[in-house]
């Protein structure tokens, strides 16, 4: 019952891991694990997230054992 | 139909032409391509290193798909993606967009497409080291 929640680039920084392992009885939306995982952080405006490696929204259901990430705007190419 | 994450300096025109002789001879007419390198300045200051970070397991998953799409959207024979990770100096390449289509129409909209995407969906992040430190690059929507 746990749900790895990871954090990218300036994100990482912002709350100083790159991963964190929580509770899944203890959330129901990307926004709740959050909130559990950085201990109620500041949230940037412009951050992205994804389940399982697929944009999300930050009121998405989240299910026992998924992946969650959160990272700020990309900027590859 | 390969999207490839290379975590050393590499040659886009060779990797360009080492795929194209993998393609079926005669199959198409065109091929257009796209190459990205970085340059050793933005933002009005010099920037002597670059480190790329990505999410490895949705970048891979990403450019898959992006290359699957793009390919049964413009019919193609086959597209290809490449893309650097970790330390990167200026003047090498950052990432290599490739379409092959039986005429230039698909190739030119399908390269386009798969560079765009790749910009504004990706999860990849760069961070320039600059003569007053490192900081993270924010894309200017101005700046393609």
């Amino acid at each position: 019952m746990s749900i790895d929640v990871k954090f990218f680039a300036s994100l990482r920084e912002h709350v100083g891991t790159d991963s964190v392992t929580i509770d899944a009885g203890r959330v129901r939306t990307i926004h709740d694990c959050w909130q559990l995982a950085t201990q109620s952080a500041d949230l940037p405006d412009n951050t992205l997230c994804a389940i399982n490696m697929q944009y999300a929204k930050l009121d998405a259901a989240v299910e026992d054992g998924a992946e969650v990430a959160f990272f700020p705007p990309v900027t590859g190419g | 139909m390969p999207a490839t994450i290379v975590t050393h300096s590499f040659v886009p025109w060779q990797a360009l032409e080492q795929h194209q002789t993998t393609l079926p001879t005669g199959s198409f007419g065109a091929c257009a391509n796209f190459v990205g390198s970085m340059r050793d300045f933005n933002a009005g200051d010099e920037v002597s290193e670059m480190t790329l970070e990505h999410y490895p397991a949705m970048t891979q998953h990403y450019l898959d798909e992006l290359c699957g799409t793009t390919i049964a959207q413009w019919q193609l024979v086959d597209a290809l993606i490449m893309h650097r990770v970790g330390i990167i100096r200026p003047g090498e390449a950052i990432v290599l967009t490739a379409a092959w289509a039986a005429h230039r129409e698909a190739a030119f909209a399908a390269c386009r497409h798969l560079m765009e995407e790749l910009k504004s969906q990706a999860p990849f992040w760069k961070k320039e080291l600059t003569p007053t430190g490192e900081r993270w690059v924010h894309n200017a929507p101005s700046e393609k």
